[in-house]
């Protein structure tokens, strides 16, 4: 669904640059390429053990795949969402707050501190994903039924989410001290893997087999680049807007949960501050245009970690971590200049007569 | 370059990828010249007018214009205006809400001030000079399209230009606006302008234009003097060979006998719409053609999509062989194997990004559900056999559907609908804007899809079209139906007299 | 089906936002427990509904001798610190302790100008004010001064003039980074490798304790800095930017994280790498603002320091109020509060009780 064919003629200069997962694979080749030059221990990836004792794998590396999860598992529902609609959710972040909030709220039974569960964390979760499509259902009704622009639609959870948050929680920062709870947002006991990415390549499987076993890759593209079209050959673009933004509803609970694991508590005005521009550019960045229409999975899950690179890149050369957003600024400069339809024509004119020369000289 | 030619266009070529557009192609258009550029879809016209006019860059070639002592050098849109190239495309390019002179003179106006009321008088001289009827302070989408195609041209002639585009500027008008577009024509030719003329209809190239180029398959087939080149040798030259003769195949092919003349495939009763037409009544028998014809705007496209459930139906009854049905959406008339190909195909047929293999399965894959898609595999057999059958000229069936010519791009929601397997087509329009040579396959299609039971509702806004394929013609005027003609009633002049009532 | 199921996503979806709505108008007149619910309505647009209206107009008929005071804060919602700092006020200025109270709360400057000119309007006796921004404010307390209206600064001080405030009470940044400087200085290791981690750049609180322990390690050799970033009070952040140093395999010692929320996130991947931290351990942690939950660290000896930024200014206030109201003069406009610094080996269970927030 929405895959980019390579052609079958082969090696070709011209087919990579049309290829969508270019720019992603680009990106993250240049950033690789950058470390490996500046400090090739960039990679070393180390098997030690945590404080519990148990093998786990460290290194940059792995703090990429480990950080980079929430982004990841985001990025797949804002794909759809911007697919169908054509716009994007910028609530994801005080959307992360509310089910964050939520899960605590459960698992603490509203108290500030707790030793023990005061329900399952599967209970918490489910409540969690459950509140989370009713928001992304709220959003996607603005959007579908009451065809508000979805930036627009989406500003009011933007604004109200993480009071909503904090209101659930009456205000207090519930800390749960149980050890397990923290499994989402560190390591499975015994597993040497972080089980945020473990948790993230699941999100990716499932929405691989749902693209693969449903139509929904199909109608979302098909509504989003003509919705006219679409109604008449059947499908319900309200429906199918609809469904995107509560599939996004069900990946913000679950980022949410890694997030809240991670430190086993939650600060509602700064967890997950800004992520939902990291996420509209994760799927910039994987090449899809952010209007609308086709959309490639897999660049978009790259995109994500292509992010996460940069930002551990900067992170690890000491850049000051308040510099970041003029990096990814830059980067989405580039990004636009470079997925502009006249850079690409030129760049595939260029790509023509590089051969061209090539089989002269040859 | 000759004395009296405004331009030449010297082994022009282009490519895309998996495509040659364009091979060494040569144009010569003369100083107060209607020129005809003609040819079936995808034989270049469009390609050739748009390296005129700097939208592509030409691979290989030259282009002399008058006055220049060397090749012309045409990267932009921009460029070719300076050289004194205008278009006016088939779709209008004006802002509707700005007034007819602001349209006139957009970026046009040199520094920040600008004298609105000499800007007015300006447009105001150049439209009467035309004879054009519209003011220059009146809003642009307060005209009429015709209207509105003149001032594009008038805002064309007043920028000095030596050649003029008119790329299909009469497929939105009625007879009597060709007519007077007609007129403006001749008038420009008489100042001597070089008129490129690219359109659909032959009969308008007869009445205007001087010579003709045609083009096939991206290489020129020749020039040719107007009086040269009867009708029948211009569509031959166009298709390649020799056309059976149009006007017969109704005979043999025709098996549609009312065989099963008892059964109604469909039939509504009372059945209106929210899009303003009055309630009508209609049926349609088993593997019968039949029509709505009428005036543009008479209703006849509302009636159809009230029928397919494309607009919310707020009255009636439908029976679908006999049993009492709800069609509010048009996937409940797909479920109950109808299928409607749009009247607008870029607004309601094609999905533009996405590829050709992927616009055929689209009904098919929408009527099996959304937990059971096709595989790709599946969807490739698909496409290919449809791509096959219908001779859809595309480099893939994974070339998106927006980079095929318009005619292809139709033949494509035709596969669509049928790989659907439908037992009632309903067609709108679907010959609008395609070569003669498609057209005589779509109608062909049409014939042999009723011969084989299938029921097919045709709507064209050529009469003679209508009249070789449909056996019943509902007749509409003023979104109402005013009559139905079957039998020896199907003539020309039979439809004309019920379109315009009254006595005659 | 796929209908059915929209439509109860949809009633839901209603429903829950009506709630959420609701929840915030209907429960403002019961002051005691607006801390929730005011938080849910205070960041939205409309700054003048922010205030506390029902509370203010009740306040009208009743009062006899109450001292109105408006008191405008910051969102709760902000920060821990925040939390503690308004319901210490909330409990402080009750009806049982003399005082008529209204309350606003916002992030806003000008959401929170807005509100003050309310509050003077509608003559309460004293402006209780924490800023959200130094500027911007003089006219409204020009406005207060002609209408009578006490001005007594609290958490946070603006650029205007001394005469137009009565009081400041605030907490000292730069004491508080030279108590926990000083503190560590005592620990008297051989050598401090540092992790700085710093909160919002500018911010008062950020420059306060970043300037101790720049000033220190620049004037000591046996001290550096590893790393030096800020987190923006974010413990994610805080947590990459030492996973980042770990990774590297740079040797560090001590934790210095300017508040609690970027310590958890910082000790989060020293625990990864199994890096021991605590009293008597390899790293030593740092925190600031005292937490409940950052102390019961400190009382298990996992984290080592935690310094206090004292929320607590109702009863500096009230002091205050009620020497004015005696007609005494304040001397020294600026007032700062006590702070303590408390060390994991002398914490105490009353400790935490007493200072946790």
């Amino acid at each position: 669904m929405g895959k980019t064919k390579t052609e079958k003629s082969g090696f070709s200069f011209s087919a990579i640059l049309r290829n969508q997962l270019f720019i992603p694979i680009a990106a993250l080749l240049l950033l690789a390429l950058f470390n490996l030059i500046m400090d090739p221990s960039f990679y070393a990836i180390r098997l030690g053990e945590n404080a519990d004792g148990f093998k786990v794998l460290s290194g940059n590396l792995i703090s990429i795949l480990d950080m980079g999860s929430e982004l990841a598992i985001l990025a797949i529902g804002m794909t759809l969402v911007t697919a169908a609609t054509g716009g994007q959710d910028i609530s994801v972040g005080a959307t992360i707050a509310i089910a964050g909030s939520v899960i605590l709220r459960v698992v603490c039974g509203g108290e500030q501190s707790v030793t023990e569960y005061k329900a399952p964390i599967i209970v918490a979760l489910i409540i969690a994903i459950v509140v989370s499509m009713i928001f992304g259902a709220f959003n996607g009704m603005l959007v579908a039924i009451f065809n508000i622009q979805p930036m627009v639609a989406t500003l009011i959870l933007f604004t109200a989410g993480r009071s909503i948050a904090a209101w659930i929680n009456n205000n207090t920062l519930p800390v749960v001290n149980v050890k397990s709870f923290g499994v989402f947002g560190n390591y499975i006991p015994g597993f040497p893997i972080p089980t945020p990415f473990i948790i993230a390549m699941i999100c990716v499987l499932l929405i691989f087999l749902v693209l693969r076993f449903t139509t929904i890759g199909l109608y979302t593209q098909a509504v989003g680049i003509n919705e006219n079209s679409s109604r008449l050959n059947g499908i319900n673009p309200i429906f199918i807007k609809f469904l995107t933004f509560v599939i996004l509803g069900i990946c913000v609970a679950v980022a949410a949960l890694i997030k809240v694991s991670r430190i086993s508590t939650i600060n509602y005005s700064v967890v997950a501050k800004d992520i939902e521009m990291d996420a509209i550019l994760a799927v910039a960045l994987g090449g899809n245009a952010l209007s609308g229409g086709k959309f490639n999975m897999t660049a978009s899950i790259i995109g994500a970690y292509v992010i996460q690179f940069l930002t551990t890149t900067l992170y690890k050369f000491k850049v000051q971590s308040d510099a970041l957003p003029a990096y990814k600024a830059v980067v989405v400069i580039l990004l636009v200049v470079l997925s502009a339809p006249v850079v690409r024509e030129k760049l595939t004119q260029l790509g023509a007569k590089m051969k061209a020369n090539k089989k002269e000289v040859s | 370059m000759k004395d009296n030619s405004v331009l030449e266009m010297k082994n022009i070529s282009k490519s895309f990828p998996g495509v040659r557009a364009l091979q060494n192609v040569d144009f010569r258009l003369c100083e107060g010249e209607i020129h005809a550029l003609m040819g079936e879809n995808g034989a270049g016209k469009s390609t050739l007018i748009k390296v005129l006019t700097g939208v592509y860059e030409k691979d290989g070639g030259e282009i002399f214009l008058k006055g220049l002592d060397k090749a012309a050098v045409i990267r932009s849109p921009q460029d070719a205006q300076n050289l004194g190239i205008s278009t006016v495309y088939q779709e209008i390019t004006l802002c509707p809400n700005l007034s007819v002179a602001e349209n006139m003179y957009i970026g046009r106006t040199k520094g920040a001030g600008t004298n609105w009321k000499k800007m007015n008088a300006g447009a105001d001289k150049i439209l009467k000079s035309l004879d054009i009827p519209a003011k220059a302070t009146q809003q642009l989408s307060s005209c009429s399209i015709a209207i509105q195609q003149m001032v594009a041209i008038a805002r064309a002639v007043d920028m000095e230009c030596k050649v003029l585009i008119l790329d299909e500027p009469t497929s939105s008008l009625d007879e009597h606006e060709v007519e007077k577009l007609f007129k403006l024509m001749r008038d420009l030719k008489k100042k001597g302008v070089g008129i490129i003329f690219v359109t659909h209809f032959l009969d308008q190239v007869y009445e205007v234009c001087d010579k003709i180029t045609v083009l096939r398959d991206g290489q020129l087939v020749g020039e040719y003097v107007i009086e040269d080149l009867p009708r029948v040798k211009l569509v031959a030259k166009m298709l390649g060979k020799e056309l059976d003769d149009m006007t017969e195949i109704r005979d043999d092919s025709l098996v549609y006998k009312e065989k099963d003349a008892s059964e109604h495939i469909f039939e509504a009763q009372g059945l209106q719409s929210n899009a303003g037409i009055k309630p009508f009544d209609f049926y349609i028998n088993k593997g019968e053609v039949n029509g709505f014809t009428g005036l543009l705007g008479s209703g006849r496209s509302e009636c159809v999509r009230a029928i397919f459930g494309a607009d919310r139906v707020i009255h009636g009854s439908v029976k679908i062989k006999g049993k009492d049905v709800k069609i509010s959406k048009p996937i409940d008339a797909m479920k109950h194997g109808i299928a409607y190909l749009p009247e607008d195909r870029k607004v309601d047929g094609i999905i533009g990004d996405l590829s050709v293999r992927e616009n055929i399965i689209l009904a098919l894959q929408v009527l099996k559900g959304f937990f059971r898609p096709i595989s790709k595999a599946e969807s490739y057999k698909f496409a290919d056999e449809y791509i096959k059958l219908l001779e859809i000229k595309t480099a893939s069936a994974d070339t998106p559907i927006k980079s095929l010519s318009g005619g292809n791009q139709q033949k494509c929601i035709l596969a669509r609908w049928l790989l659907m397997n439908p037992e009632y087509l309903i067609l709108d329009e679907p010959t609008r804007g395609i070569d003669v040579g498609t057209k005589v396959e779509i109608q062909k299609l049409v014939l042999k899809l009723a011969s084989g039971g299938m029921s097919v509702t045709f709507i064209s806004s050529e009469t003679d079209e209508m009249l070789r394929t449909c056996s019943r013609l509902v007749v509409m005027r003023d979104r109402k139906v005013v009559g139905e003609l079957t039998g020896s009633d199907l003539t020309q002049n039979k439809i004309m007299s019920t379109i315009a009532g009254g006595d005659n | 089906m796929k209908k059915k199921f929209l439509g109860v996503a949809l009633s839901v979806a209603m429903v829950a936002s009506l709630l959420a709505g609701c929840g915030s108008s209907s429960d403002d007149s019961a002051a005691t427990e607006a801390p929730a619910t005011d938080a849910t309505e205070a960041p939205a647009a409309d700054g003048a509904d922010a205030t506390d209206a029902p509370a203010a107009d009740e306040g009208n008929a009743a009062s006899g001798d109450l001292i109105k005071v408006g008191i405008i804060n910051n969102d709760p919602n902000e920060s821990g610190y925040r939390t503690a700092n308004v319901e210490d006020l909330k409990a402080k200025f009750t009806e049982a302790n003399g005082y008529q109270a209204s309350f606003a709360y916002s992030l806003k400057n000008e959401e929170q100008i807005a509100s003050a000119q309310k509050m003077i309007q509608d003559g309460v006796d004293y402006l209780l004010l924490s800023a959200a921004d130094t500027s911007g404010w003089d006219g409204v307390l020009k406005d207060a001064k002609d209408n009578g209206t006490k001005v007594i600064l609290f958490d946070r001080t603006i650029d205007a003039d001394e005469s137009l405030y009565e009081a400041s009470i605030v907490s000292d940044m730069n004491k508080e980074g030279e108590t926990a400087v000083n503190w560590l200085a005592d620990q008297k290791l051989d050598e401090y490798k540092i992790i700085h981690i710093q909160g919002v750049m500018g911010s008062a609180a950020q420059k306060g304790r970043s300037k101790a322990l720049d000033d220190k390690v620049a004037a000591e050799s046996t001290w550096s800095i590893v790393a030096q970033q800020t987190a923006e009070w974010n413990a994610d952040k805080a947590q990459q930017i030492v996973q980042s140093v770990i990774d590297s395999k740079e040797k560090f010692n001590v934790i210095y994280a300017e508040n609690d929320d970027m310590a958890k996130g910082a000790v989060a991947a020293l625990d990864k790498a199994n890096i021991s931290h605590g009293v008597g351990k390899d790293v030593i942690v740092m925190g600031y603002d005292c937490n409940k939950w950052a102390l019961e660290e400190l009382l298990n000896q996992n984290w080592n320091y935690d310094g206090q930024c004292n929320p607590f200014q109702a009863q500096y206030i009230d002091e205050v109020i009620k020497k004015l109201e005696a007609g005494e003069t304040i001397e020294e406009k600026t007032i700062v509060m006590d702070e303590k610094g408390f060390d994991a080996t002398t914490i105490t269970q009353d400790d935490v009780d007493t200072y946790g927030i």
